[in-house]
């Protein structure tokens, strides 16, 4: 399993978004790294190495950054790093979310990091998409003819709805799915895989969600959704 | 004379004494465009070394580069850590065994100096960072050990070129590093990382005179 060091001038910050991304990926090492090793702001070059060494189960880390220097430390300490390692421009909090459920899915090294690199744009998506323009609900096919899909309306009668833990648990379970599946909320809809993509629909507890999945895997899909949402998602 | 090991340490011990001497000034230029640390970090990196050095000079010039960058690496912090640090990795592989530099290997150990910063740091000319120090300082050196000076000579050109880069700083607007989030306000402004290279030339200069 791919593991994850957060490299952040502060300490706080770097616990901080260890502790969000973990939430979501109870199985992942999730390592911080931040300050200078004395109580002060920083990065410290030994305190990064270890992180990583930390974080590597063996099948490689995925490094997230805050600030300029902390990437030249980080990528230094990938340098020197025995295992495989990546530096990954992302956004601090959203990538580090994005990278350790993909992770969690047991996705592999360029997965995890381009998880983390375009969680940026997954979130300005999954933002103000009500201003798009109505979208075909069911997917078509170039001849107009509807390709396969099911659907379903779940009740969401967990407390907090599609937040970040049930997301998670959504987006995870679709891992090695051949499958497309959307979940929309009044006019909003999300790609179920992207955790960032459903926190942002904001389907409260008590919201009604209507998922839809495309593809040979689509019942499969479907089944395993609902299945969670009747299970409260484990709360 | 040659530039032996201990000559190299002695060389850095001094550095150490300019960066303490001027601790209180890179800290104000990095208060200024920064976050305030240059000073604070290099007096601490290089104050490490030289306990490390009391401790034990290593055998050749090369080795004595390599645990400056480890020490410095390790120890300094922030941006000035990976920069400085791989910038005397970089001259310690360019030298490597040998007993003594000449003027070519010192020009030379400068010039693989720079490649390892701009490596590091992505940094060009006119971004207003250690490479507009470091750039003209390399520049300056080769052509000193080109037409057959010391290594004083190429030194002294090389500190004289890194002065005049580091003060060409003053009015560009800063494209990388921390000043880089200010923009237009960083113009007017001396950068410190050019002002601590300049600084190390200038020094390292008087040793070998």
């Amino acid at each position: 399993m791919i593991g994850l060091v957060v490299v952040s001038h502060s300490g706080t910050l770097a616990d901080g978004v260890a502790e969000l991304a973990g939430q979501m990926a109870p199985d992942v090492r999730i390592v911080p790294s931040g300050g200078d090793g004395s109580g002060g702001l920083g990065t410290d070059y030994l305190a990064v190495a270890e992180a990583i060494s930390q974080a590597d189960t063996g099948d490689g880390v995925v490094v997230l950054f805050d600030l300029g220097s902390a990437k030249m430390v980080a990528e230094m300490a990938a340098e020197e790093s025995a295992g495989e390692v990546l530096v990954v421009d992302a956004p601090l909090v959203e990538g580090a979310v994005a990278a350790a459920v993909a992770a969690q899915g047991d996705a592999g090294l360029p997965q995890v990091a381009a998880a983390a690199s375009g969680a940026a744009s997954v979130g300005a998506e999954s933002v103000g998409s009500s201003a798009e323009p109505e979208t075909a609900r069911t997917p078509e096919a170039a001849d107009g003819s509807t390709v396969d899909s099911v659907s379903a309306e779940v009740l969401l009668t967990n407390e907090v709805g599609l937040h970040a833990r049930p997301a998670a648990l959504v987006a995870r379970s679709l891992t090695g799915l051949d499958a497309r599946v959307v979940v929309r909320f009044g006019d909003q809809e999300a790609d179920a895989t992207s955790v960032l993509a459903l926190m942002g629909l904001g389907a409260p507890g008590g919201g009604r969600v209507e998922v839809t999945a495309t593809g040979p895997d689509a019942p499969e899909a479907l089944r395993r959704v609902t299945a969670l949402a009747a299970r409260d998602f484990d709360e | 004379m040659g530039c032996t090991a201990e000559r190299v340490a002695e060389a850095l011990r001094a550095v150490a004494r300019v960066v303490a001497e001027h601790r209180e000034e890179l800290v104000r230029l990095d208060r200024e465009i920064g976050d305030g640390d240059h000073g604070e970090n290099l007096n601490r990196g290089f104050t490490a070394l030289v306990s490390k050095l009391d401790g034990d000079v290593p055998g050749t010039p090369g080795a004595v580069l390599k645990s400056a960058a480890t020490t410095l690496i390790s120890v300094v912090g922030g941006a000035a850590g990976p920069l400085y640090g791989t910038a005397f990795l970089r001259a310690a592989t360019s030298v490597g065994d040998a007993a003594e530099l000449d003027a070519g290997a010192v020009a030379g150990a400068l010039r693989a100096a720079l490649e390892g910063v701009v490596a590091r740091g992505k940094a060009a000319v006119g971004d207003k960072t250690m490479v507009d120090a470091l750039t003209p300082a390399v520049a300056a050196a080769s052509s000193v050990a080109a037409t057959g000076g010391d290594v004083a000579g190429v030194l002294a050109a090389a500190a004289e070129a890194a002065e005049q880069g580091a003060e060409s700083t003053v009015p560009l607007v800063a494209r990388k590093g921390r000043a880089s989030y200010l923009g237009e306000r960083s113009a007017g402004h001396l950068d410190p990382g050019a002002r601590s290279t300049a600084l190390l030339l200038r020094t390292l200069a008087g040793s070998a005179r």
